[in-house]
This record gives C-alpha cells, sequence and structure tokens, in this order.
C-alpha cells in the first residue's frame, strides 16, 4: 500500500428541507492512497457526485472530515479551500465546461493562470499538454470546432496542466461512444497515474472497468467498502 | 494578478456581438447626456454674458428683475443713496436696454446697447480696433466683436448707422468674452448717450454696480440696499439667479432634465441588460472557475474590470462622438452655444460609474450566487 491520499470518516450530507429532505451521504468512510485508479459506481441518485464534492472540497458536508494530503479539508477558509484545490485537484466535468470564446490552449492554460503564471508561457505550457493529449495543432482553435472526444482531451488537459496530485472525474466516457471512452481513460492511466498521484472516476460504464485498480459501490448514500479489484 | 484580467478582456471582447452591444449602449448614453447638458450649459454661460462681461462685484436692481435681459429702471436717487453706503468704494450706473440699428442699406437690425458709467467708464472691454476713449466721441459707439459682429455688415472704425434716428458712428472694435445669448449685436456707448438716444420710462438706471471695500462689506451693503427696497447681489448670486430662471421658470431646464435622465435610462437599461445576459450565460463557466480554485474575490475582480472597461470605453467613445458633433455644428454656424464642461464631462462619467456599478453588481451577485457543486453536477 502506498501512502494514504484522501481519509475520510463519518461523512453525511443532507439535503431539502421536510418532506423532500433526502440523506444523500449517510455516515460515508473512504481511504485512498497515491498510486490508485478508484471507480465509484452505483444507480443514478445514489450520491456518487456528491461524495465526489464533499471529497475534492467543493461541498461541505453536515458532518464528518476529509483528511486530504493531511490537510483537514472542512475547516480550512473557503479561501484556502480555493487554494487548496487549485494547487492540489484537477477536475474534469461531465460536460466540460470549456470557455467557448477563448482558445482551446486558452481553456487548457486557465489553472495555470490562476496560478499567476505569466500568460505567453502559460500558453506554451498548454500547448504542450495539448500535445500530450494528441491535439497538436489544435491550439488556437476555439473548442466548439473540436469533436466531443476532443473536448474531452481538452478538459482533460486543462486537468493535468497544474500537475495535481489528486485527479477527480465524473462521469469522463458519459457523451463518448465506447472506442474513445476506453480510449481516453486508458490514456489517462498511463499518462497521469504514478505512485505519488491518485485518480477517483465515477462512472456507469462498465466498459471502462479493466482500468480500475479499486471499484467501490455506491446504493442510496451508502459506500460498501467491500472492494473488488479488477485483478481477482 | 495580471494574468486574470486578461483572461475577463477575452471572454468579454472576444464576445463580439455582447461587446458592441454594451459599447453602443454606453457610447449612446454618455453621447445623448452630454451634449444635452453642453447645450444647455452654454445657453446659461450666454444669458449671463452681461454679467460676466460687465465683471462687476455686486449688482443692484429692482427686485422683480428676472434675468439680465429684462431690466427695470431705477431712479438716480438710487445711485446717490448706494454711493453713501458704509462699505462701498464707488457705485456706477449701467444702462442696459434693446434699440433698432438703421444700417447703411437700409436694413434695420435690433441691437443690444450698454451704456457704461460716463466718468469711471466701468465695466469697459477690451479693445481689438481704437481706443476706449473714443467712446466721448460726437455719436460713438463700440461694436462688440462677438459671433453677431456679422448681422451689423461687418462695420469699420468709421461706419455711421442710425440708432433710433439718431445719427451713430463706429469708433472701435471691442473684444469681447462671452457672447450673448439673444442673437443680436452688443453696442457700448456712454451712459448718458445711451439714455438720450434709447427712449426710457421715467428711470432710466438698470443696474447699479458696486464695487466694495472689502469681501466682508458685502452682507451689509446687501442689507442696507434692501432697506432701500432695492436687490443687491453678488455676481454670482446674479448668475445662479439667472440660470434659475432658465432652469425653473422655463420649460427648458425641465426638458433637459427629463432628456438627461431619459438618455441615462436608455443607456443602463441597454448596458445593464446586456451585461446581465454576458454574465448569464458566462455563469456556468464563472461556476467551473470557482470549482478549480477561483477565489471569490478574484472573479469580482473579474466582473468589475468587464465592467469598467467597457464604460470607459464608451465613456470615451460618448464623449468623442460629442467633441465631433460640437465642432462640426461650430464650423457650419459659428453661434452654436454648446460648452461641454468639467460639469457635464463630470455628470456623464457619474452616469456611467453608475451604470457600471449596477450591471456589475447584478453580475457579482449572480457569480457570488453560484454554488461550484451545481456546475459539477450538471
Ligand atoms: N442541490 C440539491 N438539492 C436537493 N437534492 C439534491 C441536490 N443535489 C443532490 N441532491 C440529491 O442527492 C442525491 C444524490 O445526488 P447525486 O447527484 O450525488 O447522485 P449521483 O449518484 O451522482 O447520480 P447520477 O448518477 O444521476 O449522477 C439525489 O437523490 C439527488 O436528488
Ligand atoms: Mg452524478
Amino acid at each position: 500500500m502506498g501512502t494514504v491520499a484522501i481519509h475520510a470518516d463519518g461523512l453525511n450530507k443532507w439535503f431539502g428541507e421536510g418532506e423532500a429532505r433526502t440523506n444523500a451521504l449517510k455516515d460515508v468512510h473512504l481511504d485512498t492512497t497515491f498510486g490508485e485508479m478508484v471507480y465509484i459506481v452505483g444507480p443514478s441518485g445514489s450520491g456518487k457526485t456528491t461524495l465526489l464534492s464533499v471529497l475534492s472540497g467543493i461541498l461541505r458536508p453536515d458532518s464528518g472530515t476529509v483528511l486530504c494530503e493531511g490537510a483537514d479539508l472542512w475547516k480550512l477558509s473557503n479561501d484556502e479551500l480555493a487554494t487548496f484545490r487549485l494547487s492540489k485537484i484537477g477536475f474534469v466535468f461531465q460536460d466540460y465546461h470549456l470557455f467557448p470564446r477563448l482558445t482551446t490552449a486558452e481553456n487548457v492554460a486557465i489553472p495555470l493562470i490562476l496560478r499567476r503564471t505569466d500568460w505567453d508561457k502559460a500558453l506554451i505550457e498548454a500547448a504542450k499538454y495539448l500535445e500530450i493529449v494528441g491535439l497538436k495543432g489544435r491550439a488556437n482553435l476555439p473548442p466548439v470546432k473540436l469533436s466531443g472526444g476532443e473536448q474531452q482531451r481538452v478538459a482533460i488537459a486543462r486537468a493535468i496542466i497544474s500537475q495535481p496530485d489528486i485527479l477527480i472525474m465524473d462521469e469522463p466516457t458519459a457523451s463518448l461512444d465506447g472506442d474513445t471512452g476506453r480510449s481516453i481513460v486508458a490514456f489517462v492511466k498511463e499518462k497521469f497515474l504514478n505512485a505519488n498521484r491518485c485518480i477517483l472516476i465515477v462512472t456507469h460504464d462498465a466498459r471502462i472497468n479493466e482500468f480500475a485498480t479499486r471499484i467501490l459501490h455506491m446504493e442510496d448514500g451508502r459506500l460498501s467498502n467491500e472492494e473488488r479489484h479488477q485483478n481477482e | 494578478m495580471f494574468g486574470i484580467l486578461r483572461l475577463a478582456y477575452k471572454l468579454l471582447v472576444n464576445d463580439k456581438a455582447k461587446f458592441t452591444a454594451l459599447l453602443i449602449g454606453i457610447t449612446f448614453a454618455v453621447f445623448l447626456m452630454t451634449e444635452i447638458t453642453a447645450m444647455f450649459a452654454g445657453v446659461l454661460n450666454r444669458a449671463s454674458a452681461t454679467v460676466i462681461n460687465i465683471g462687476a462685484r455686486i449688482w443692484v436692481m429692482d427686485p422683480s428683475v428676472q434675468t439680465v435681459a429684462n431690466t427695470i429702471g431705477m431712479p438716480d436717487y438710487a445711485l446717490d443713496a448706494v454711493r453713501s453706503m458704509k462699505g462701498v468704494k464707488f457705485a456706477v450706473p449701467l444702462f442696459s436696454g434693446g434699440a433698432l440699428v438703421k444700417l447703411q442699406d437700409g436694413a434695420y437690425q435690433s441691437v443690444n446697447v450698454i451704456g457704461l458709467d460716463d466718468t469711471s467708464l466701468f465695466g469697459r472691454p477690451q479693445m481689438e480696433q481704437g481706443q476706449i476713449e473714443s467712446i466721448y466721441a460726437e455719436g460713438a459707439f463700440l461694436v462688440v466683436d462677438d459671433s453677431e459682429f456679422p448681422k451689423l455688415g461687418n462695420p469699420k472704425i468709421g461706419t455711421v448707422f442710425e440708432l433710433n434716428d439718431h445719427r451713430g458712428v463706429v469708433t472701435g472694435i471691442a473684444k469681447v468674452a462671452t457672447s450673448a445669448l439673444f442673437g443680436v449685436p452688443s453696442l457700448y456707448t456712454t451712459y448718458y448717450r445711451a439714455i438720450q438716444y434709447i427712449p426710457n420710462p421715467r428711470y432710466t438706471i438698470s443696474y447699479l454696480l458696486i464695487e466694495p471695500k472689502n469681501e466682508s462689506d458685502i452682507p451689509s451693503i446687501q442689507k442696507q440696499v434692501q432697506a432701500l427696497g432695492y436687490l443687491a447681489l453678488t455676481r454670482e448670486q446674479f448668475e445662479t439667479k439667472i440660470s434659475n430662471f432658465y432652469m425653473f421658470q422655463t420649460s427648458l431646464g425641465m426638458n433637459i432634465l427629463i432628456m438627461t435622465i431619459v438618455s441615462f435610462v436608455v443607456g443602463l437599461s441597454i448596458s445593464g441588460q446586456t451585461f446581465y445576459t454576458f454574465i448569464l450565460e458566462n455563469l456556468e463557466k464563472f461556476g467551473a472557475l470557482k470549482a478549480i480554485g477561483t477565489k471569490n474575490r478574484e472573479l469580482v475582480l473579474m466582473i468589475l474590470f468587464q465592467a469598467t472597461f467597457t464604460s470607459l470605453a464608451g465613456y470615451g467613445l460618448g464623449i468623442g462622438l460629442c467633441t465631433l458633433a460640437t465642432a462640426l455644428a461650430k464650423m457650419r454656424l459659428p453661434d452654436y452655444a454648446s460648452r461641454i464642461t468639467y460639469g457635464n464631462l463630470g455628470l456623464a462619467l457619474l452616469m456611467v460609474v453608475i451604470i457600471a456599478a449596477m450591471s456589475s453588481y447584478i453580475g457579482v451577485r449572480k457569480v457570488l450566487r453560484i454554488e461550484p457543486f451545481d456546475i459539477f453536477r450538471g
């Protein structure tokens, strides 16, 4: 086992009021270590996105703690949380959220620009990452000119350009065809994962199961800690 | 910090349609506001032309006088009374009134005649040609070389005319700081010639001009004049009174006010609406930026920068357009009264700042409220 990346304990999260009140996370416990590529699978509405958000410092839980690389996330101020996300975590959103009025390279450069990297340097770096994700020569196109799979790769380049320790992906293959989805996940595992990094993926897509080092099941807000390694 | 602003700039400017709409809205509003208020400033300035040009410290008049153009005569004993008041250094009479001039070609032209005190010539104009002393010559008049000058057929020294059936001769050309509102030429002569040539009711003094011994004597002089049954105003008070007359006693001021408000509201709604749509359209992206790790403060900075940049660009364009329009108008119409004062510029800037503040306030509120979790959830 490597060192602990995320340690979460007793997480609870409620949404809504009265009749509509739902318990989206029920006493969730989770440990992940560096070097892992963990999948969280489960039916729709079971709380997978909620869990990812709580683990990555986006959504405050009603109770419980998240220790991320030793930092007690939910004791941090909002600004400290923002800084934490910017420096430690890369996000790939389900529907990419690329800026249509910026070029592909500018989109990829955003995390570096937010980290005060000089504009031109950030763009040079972005071009490198576009090359890594196989989009050489597309740097100056607007993202809408790219196909869905290509846009997803732009989003991945944006998520990894600042070399985060933890990569968070929510349904990264949902809007891609099977082959494209597989090749993207395989690509991320090959290019990004190493002994000092950890990837958390939420997915419905069984076709990519072969890449997981561990698969956790979620149902009705509970995370079952019986694990299934794909090699088993 | 600069990178974030550059990002904000690109997001704004690359959306060409909205950016253009924003610029047009603000430019248009600034143009209208400045144009209208400048015109009004020009009119007000000209309405006080006589007061500015004569330059006396205190003006005594009948309390019913509303503007410099409608004078009510005062008797000679008022002059004697004022002269003996405490704190008065000297006091002189001034005549101001209309007359009809018959030019050499037989055409008639209305003029305004100002009669200066014979002994002191207080309020004398600067001369462009000829000597001020020539005003004492037989039938002498000084013609003011303002924008109305050509209406007298561009007279020269020695040009002869008839004024209310008396023979008049131009003995000098005077310069003047501010030309008058009413579109008629101005002539200077002596007080006594003015009241001889121009038929008058019983009382002939239009204004009494007072120079106080000290600034601190002014309030007591005003009280003493009031006791006499007349009104004593400082130059500034008189100008304000004239401005107020045009602003509040004529429909002019109210129309200007309405137009200014309308252009403000139009500008605000076009730019506010467009900026709001711009923010709404980018709201998810701002949310994504937030999720990635942008601090609220930085998002606010981006929005403020976008609003400020657009507003100042629109302000510059609006003022530029206004200057251009005024310059063009002055080329065709030398009489064009519009004056772009610092006050006009300041007012338009204030309104633009309010527009920017209100637009960005709405945007900032929206952006601060987005939960990155909602963006994340899709
Ligand atoms: N902002 C919210 N307000 C109210 N209820 C919410 C909110 N967000 C999530 N929920 C509820 O919490 C539960 C878990 O939602 P979540 O989005 O985490 O599910 P999920 O497992 O990611 O589902 P899916 O596979 O469809 O994405 C659901 O019942 C959902 O309706
Ligand atoms: Mg989900």
